[in-house]
């Protein structure tokens, strides 16, 4: 098992090139990467045919440890590239990974946009409730009452809640998990990759070194030993009240229907109006 | 092919269905949205995509992310959107993929006048996106250019990997003319240099003898990266000084050792003539229409016509400064292309004829300086 753990990431990651990464020792980002190889290669996907687009943060510079088609692109707008690829290369599975801060605050728009339409994008929001690259600002997704650098005295903005956002925005997949049970977001990230539509998966991860130094809340290990204790899953949760519920992460598959993608939609516009004009 | 009425706008859009178009996303503004209107209808007809996306930010990420899948992209805008979309001109240059971004000036600033023609974006056009950058900016002067112009837009952000900047205004987007489509077979186009190596031999950045490197599309089988940050020769990030040193190097001289390809100009002037008027753009027309004037009151005025204002066209204004005694530079704005007319020319020849308020320079207000003195 551990040998084949192995073999799996070596031939996914670019070991020669870009190690060690960035990342603090501890930090959840690098299991979901872990998680997404393991999804890529249980469908099994051609590398040539994946494109993984990021925006910037931590959690931005995830791609480039990947040996796939990689693009780490600019603030917020991950999904707005993403967009015009895809639309280009219908063909390739793309795969957006993003920040709460790049998903949510700058790119919200985008995030919002590409869920309506239903473009056949993956996209995964690694949610450590702050701004971690530049140094623990408080983000869209921090909790009440949390401490950030800019939020010295609690933050007083009710949390953006995702899933839910992309569910209301039209998105075919959306489902949340976290970084301490792996294999179920390994298994959420394989099926938001193949579904045909816009597709959204939550990971859940923390950051030790902004958020949870500056709200005392331990180390890497105690920081995911929380998310065990304050997940639960989405069958379960839905027996509590929801007063019990409230500071409770419900994980599980939360919205999962057929609509038509985007890019296929627009194919057929094209084959609709070259018949009209008698074919070119 | 047939000759029609047509605007600016819509010579644009077929400039670049001419050139190879195939995607183009954009965020409705006047006045530009007509190029927007007619490639929705017309890019299906040929297979090409099109999309209006939330934003201009999302328009022109959306182009770039659309070429690196290997499709000639566009888009276009005005002020505002223009302003938007800095920060991804800055990542197509960074990141060397080809890109063409029409704006169609307004009078700024913020929200302006949408309605009324000005040059005001010249600087922005040069400087807009932060960092050093090169960069190219063409300037049409009339609906048949507008649609030359854009084949060469295109064709130049193919051949040396860069976003490329059309520069209308709202006079020469708005204006009908007479207008003969050329037959689009019979048209110059330029694709990017694609590689012939090995997946595993390719560099994306890497040395090569024209300083453009070799354009993989994504999905062609070799897989690379692409980042805003700075990178090394396979495109990983790099904070190497001797790996950025020479990056930054390599892409403005990839411009540089080529102007005598990319800035273009029309002139009619001879060292004896003391004034010559130079200029660009709406402006140009009213320009041409003063010179001609003065040239039937027996004045000497030449005139040099800018197309390309980006690279700066120094080794022409150098020339004929040498002998020209006074440069005349009118524009709608209050003296923006004037101020490299001055670095070239020297500030005591030049002589700014200025308007900002949505209207052209008139034809009389440059004879009159062509007269004055
Ligand atoms: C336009 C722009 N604004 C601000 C920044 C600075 N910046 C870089 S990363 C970041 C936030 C990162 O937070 P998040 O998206 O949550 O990702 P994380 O680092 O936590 O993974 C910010 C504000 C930037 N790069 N670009
Ligand atoms: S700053 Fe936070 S999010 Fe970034 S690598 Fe460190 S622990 Fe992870």
């Amino acid at each position: 098992m551990a040998q084949h753990e192995e073999h799996t990431a070596y031939e996914y990651l670019r070991p020669s090139k870009k190690f060690p990464n960035v990342w603090c020792s501890g930090c959840g980002i690098g299991v979901v990467m872990s998680a997404l190889i393991r999804a890529i290669d249980n469908i099994g996907l051609e590398k040539d045919n994946v494109a993984l687009v990021s925006g910037i943060g931590c959690t931005g510079r995830m791609p480039v440890y990947m040996d796939f088609n990689t693009m780490h692109t600019t603030h917020g707008r991950a999904l707005a590239f993403a967009t015009g690829l895809k639309i280009a290369r219908p063909e390739l599975k793309v795969i957006t990974i993003m920040g709460d801060g790049d998903a949510l605050a700058i790119g919200g728009n985008h995030f919002i946009h590409s869920a309506r339409r239903n473009i056949g994008i993956t996209a995964i929001v690694v949610n450590n409730n702050i701004y971690g690259m530049t140094g623990g600002q408080y983000s869209p997704t921090t909790p009440i009452g949390g401490r950030a650098t800019t939020a010295p005295y609690g933050n007083i903005e009710p949390p953006m809640p995702i899933c839910e956002l992309a569910q209301a925005a039209g998105a075919s997949y959306v489902a949340r998990s976290t970084v301490y049970h792996a294999a179920e977001l390994e298994r959420y990230i394989e099926q938001a990759i193949r579904k045909d539509g816009f597709g959204l998966v939550e990971a859940v991860s923390y950051c030790h070194t902004g958020y949870g130094r500056l709200n005392k809340l331990g180390t890497a290990v105690d920081m995911m030993r929380a998310l065990k204790e304050t997940s639960m899953a989405q069958a379960a949760a839905q027996k509590l009240a929801p007063e019990e519920r409230e500071n409770k992460i419900v994980r599980g598959v939360l919205h999962d229907v057929e609509r038509v993608e985007y890019t296929a939609r627009y194919q057929q516009l094209i084959d609709q109006v070259q018949q009209s004009i008698g074919g070119r | 092919m047939t000759v029609k009425l047509m605007q600016g706008n819509d010579a644009v859009g077929w400039g670049a269905l001419a050139a190879g178009c195939r995607f183009y996303a954009g965020y409705p503004i006047t006045p530009s949205t007509e190029v927007a209107e007619m490639l929705s209808r017309e890019l299906p007809k040929v297979g090409g995509k099109f999309i209006q996306m939330e934003d201009e930010i999302a328009s022109l990420a959306a182009c770039i992310g659309a070429s690196v899948g290997g499709l000639k992209s566009m888009t276009a805008t005005s002020g505002p959107g223009f302003s938007l979309m800095q920060e991804h001109i800055g990542y197509a240059a960074m990141t060397e993929v080809p890109c063409v971004v029409v704006n169609v000036q307004r009078l700024g600033p913020s929200t302006g006048q949408p309605t009324s023609a000005s040059q005001g974006d010249v600087m922005q056009a040069r400087w807009g996106t932060h960092g050093d950058h090169p960069i190219i900016a063409l300037c049409p002067t009339s609906v048949s250019q507008s649609f030359d112009l854009t084949v060469k837009a295109f064709n130049f952000s193919e051949k040396y990997r860069t976003p490329v900047i059309l520069l209308l205004d709202e006079v020469i987007g708005h204006m009908r003319e007479k207008f003969d489509m050329p037959d689009f077979d019979a048209i110059e186009r330029v694709d990017r240099i694609a590689t012939d190596v090995p997946p595993e031999w390719y560099k994306p950045y890497g040395d090569s003898l024209s300083d453009v490197p070799p354009m993989a599309n994504f999905g062609d089988g070799y897989r690379y990266h692409i980042t805003g940050l700075f990178h090394d020769p396979h495109g990983y990030p790099t904070q190497r000084l001797d790996e950025i040193d020479p990056w930054i190097k390599r892409v403005h001289r990839k411009i540089e050792r080529n102007l005598h390809d990319i800035v273009l100009y029309e002139e009619d002037w001879d060292p004896t003539n003391k004034t010559v008027v130079v200029s660009y753009g709406a402006s140009a027309r009213s320009a041409r229409h003063a010179v001609k004037l003065a040239r039937q009151h027996r004045l000497k005025v030449g005139e040099i016509t800018l197309l390309t204002i980006w690279p700066f066209a120094e080794e022409v204004i150098a020339r004929m400064a040498r002998t020209a005694r006074r440069i005349i530079v009118p524009e709608m704005n209050l003296g923006q292309l004037a101020l490299e007319v001055e670095r070239v020319a020297g500030r005591s020849k030049v002589v700014r004829v200025n308007r900002a308020n949505g209207e052209m320079v008139t034809p009389q207000e440059i004879l009159d300086a062509i007269e004055g003195s």
